[in-house]
């Protein structure tokens, strides 16, 4: 059970990056992306081709970090994949999602990108092949906190969780406390009246799809870290972010983190009393909840 | 010539039974406005609804109501209705995104759960054990394939006729109403999410009519026909064909089922060996493609919206009250 939530706890760091991208996406441009994903699989797979060229280029960047089995290799690949998947984002914006919302309505650019995640997803797939790959083939054992009851947790979860953390409080300083974390709130909250104040529109745009790709970027490497890296890692985490958001409520991006953590917690905990084959499901009941008791969710205000 | 015949017979067969489905979400989107991401959901509810009200007792194994054909394909079609009830109900009242992320939700989950749940739907094993309607009576093989074709393009002309009553209906006026300008449906007395609910459960009893009579065809239902990949291959017969036209409806079905049937032959038949494999990915980039490409280029699809001018604005003509 104790292992359960520590998982859990894991898991969500991970929803969380993941969701807080999204969150503001779909808050400034107002659709749901199921193409936020696939940015999770860029990233991690990104992160897999620097990591193969930086151990080639100087051999002594593959000793690892501490007790982790993430190598400097990969630690500096994580910079580079961010970067990567930002400009991805962005350049998948202005292919498809910006033409499309110029002409059409906003659930045409639902549409737009379940058609751009089916294309990112298989093209993944043709290009690394759809078997599944890791970062490290070496065995990292997991440190027995205690035996009774059994807590087996891996120091790499404990650095992800750790730098995921660190990611949130940066973020909240940079929203709260700058004047481009000003402008990026105002935009959100009354896209015209922030135009009047002097804020360009298109660069808040781009900025939000470049911190959504870097964050989603983080996500699916530490995703991989913990899990193995498969094309298919878009397709598993889209309702589980989707979940996260609705959790937190739309929009709201310290309600994103705490929905990661909440649809990670609860999903694992529940795998305590249902069969494992179930967990797909667990993100879908979760919406299900959340839209009986409180559908603007915990921190979202209510929007038609 | 046989084998020709009995394939047009098969293809034909297929097409009709998913150009249903695509007049279903033609309805909902079409008409409405309403993004349902989990087609599959009702296509298969519907399925699995037919096989487990209509196939005989097997050990093990909810169901085996051995229904009168109609009867189990009726109770089908609730099925899938009653699931759009519960994601209706909970979602149309709030902005549209979360009716977007209901609907994929549930078709993950119930996919998910007919994968699982082996006591009611057989796991990965599938419903057996059901027995297609009348099947002594034409001696099985082509006679009774093209019998069953024939069950279908009358299943599909009367979806057909009976969706063309219905959007030229004031009914159909008040759909359109509402997916233009809720506000001014709104201010004429119309509850949205009322209109919204009824056209959303319709449109996924027709899905489920689709999925019942594709279970029938092949006896047989498994988790691998409910997969994500069919929602998008009917959203993608839809936007080719043009959404708002239930005759590009149809015809956008044809096309795009021509196109995947041809596609994964021709790949199976000209690409090397080691190229098999990716096949399906390569068809999902085709069919990812041919999604986007037509938002970009050609929004309105092969067939567009036919939009009908109901009441003359000209001086002198009669006014009509009420949308």
């Amino acid at each position: 059970m104790i292992q359960n939530l520590v998982d859990g706890v894991l898991v969500g760091s991970v929803l969380s990056l993941g969701a807080v991208g999204l969150t503001m996406v779909m808050h400034m441009l107002r659709f749901a992306n199921f193409s936020h994903a696939e940015l999770l699989s860029i990233g991690a797979y990104s992160a897999l081709v620097f990591d193969a060229l930086f151990s080639a280029m100087m051999p002594p960047l593959t000793a690892a970090i501490g007790p982790l089995s993430m190598t400097w290799a990969l630690a500096l690949s994580v910079v580079f994949s961010l970067v990567i998947t930002g400009l991805s984002a962005l350049l998948i914006d202005r292919l498809v999602f910006k033409r499309v919302r110029e002409k059409g309505s906003e659930l045409s650019m639902v549409f737009a990108s379940f058609g751009v995640a089916m294309i990112i997803r298989n093209v993944v797939g043709l290009i690394f092949g759809l078997g599944t790959h890791l970062y490290s083939k070496d065995i990292v054992f997991a440190v027995v906190l205690s035996r009774d009851p059994l807590l087996l947790v891996k120091p790499d979860q404990v650095f992800t969780l750790v730098a995921a953390l660190l990611i949130m409080l940066i973020m909240h300083f940079v929203l709260s406390r700058t004047t481009l974390g000003y402008s990026l709130r105002a935009v959100a909250e009354n896209p015209t009246l922030a135009q009047v104040n002097g804020i360009r529109l298109s660069h808040m745009i781009a900025l939000v799809w470049l911190v959504g790709g870097g964050l989603a970027a983080v996500a699916g490497i530490f995703y991989g870290l913990s899990n193995q890296i498969s094309p298919m890692i878009g397709r598993d985490l889209v309702l589980p972010i989707f979940a996260a958001t609705i959790v937190g409520g739309i929009g709201s991006i310290y309600g994103a983190v705490l929905g990661g953590f909440i649809v990670g917690i609860s999903a694992s905990l529940a795998l305590a009393i249902l069969p494992s084959g179930y967990s797909p499901s667990m993100p879908f009941l979760i919406i299900l909840a959340v839209l009986l008791i409180r559908p603007n969710g915990l921190f979202g205000e209510e929007q038609t | 010539m046989i084998g020709l015949l009995s394939y047009a017979v098969f293809f034909t067969t297929v097409a009709s039974i998913l150009a249903i489905a695509v007049l279903g979400l033609n309805l909902q989107w079409g008409n409405t406005g309403l993004f349902n991401g989990g087609v599959v959901a009702f296509f298969g509810a519907g399925a699995y609804g037919t096989l487990i009200l209509g196939s005989a007792a097997q050990p093990d194994q909810f169901g085996g109501f051995n229904l009168f054909y109609p009867a189990a394909l009726i109770g089908g079609m609730v099925v899938a209705g009653l699931l759009a009830w519960v994601v209706g109900i909970l979602t149309l009242r709030l902005r549209h995104d979360y009716l977007a992320i209901a609907t994929f939700g549930i078709a993950v989950t119930f996919e998910n759960i007919m994968r699982n749940a082996e006591w009611l739907s057989g796991g990965a094993k599938g419903i057996r054990g059901f027995e297609q309607p009348l099947r002594d009576a034409f001696g099985g093989g082509l006679a009774y394939n093209a019998a069953f074709l024939a069950f279908v393009v009358a299943a599909l002309i009367a979806v057909y006729q009976f969706l063309q009553h219905l959007v030229s209906s004031p009914f159909g006026r008040l759909l359109r109403a509402i997916r233009e300008d809720e506000g001014a449906a709104r201010s004429l007395g119309k509850a949205p999410s009322r209109v919204r609910l009824t056209a959303f459960i319709t449109g996924s009893v027709i899905m489920g009519l689709s999925g019942g009579l594709y279970a029938t065809f092949y006896a047989f239902v498994s988790p691998q026909d409910v997969l994500p990949t069919l929602t998008f291959q009917i959203w993608a017969m839809l936007i080719v064909g043009g959404a708002g036209n239930n005759r590009g409806a149809v015809l956008g079905a044809f096309l795009i089922w021509g196109a995947w049937t041809a596609s994964g032959w021709s790949l199976s038949r000209f690409a090397p060996i080691e190229a098999q494999l990716y096949t399906g990915s390569i068809q999902y980039i085709l069919i990812g493609s041919v999604i986007v490409g037509m938002l970009l280029w050609r929004p309105q699809g092969l067939f567009p919206e036919r939009l009908v001018v109901s009441q003359s604005g000209k001086p002198g003509a009669t006014k009509k009250q009420g949308v």
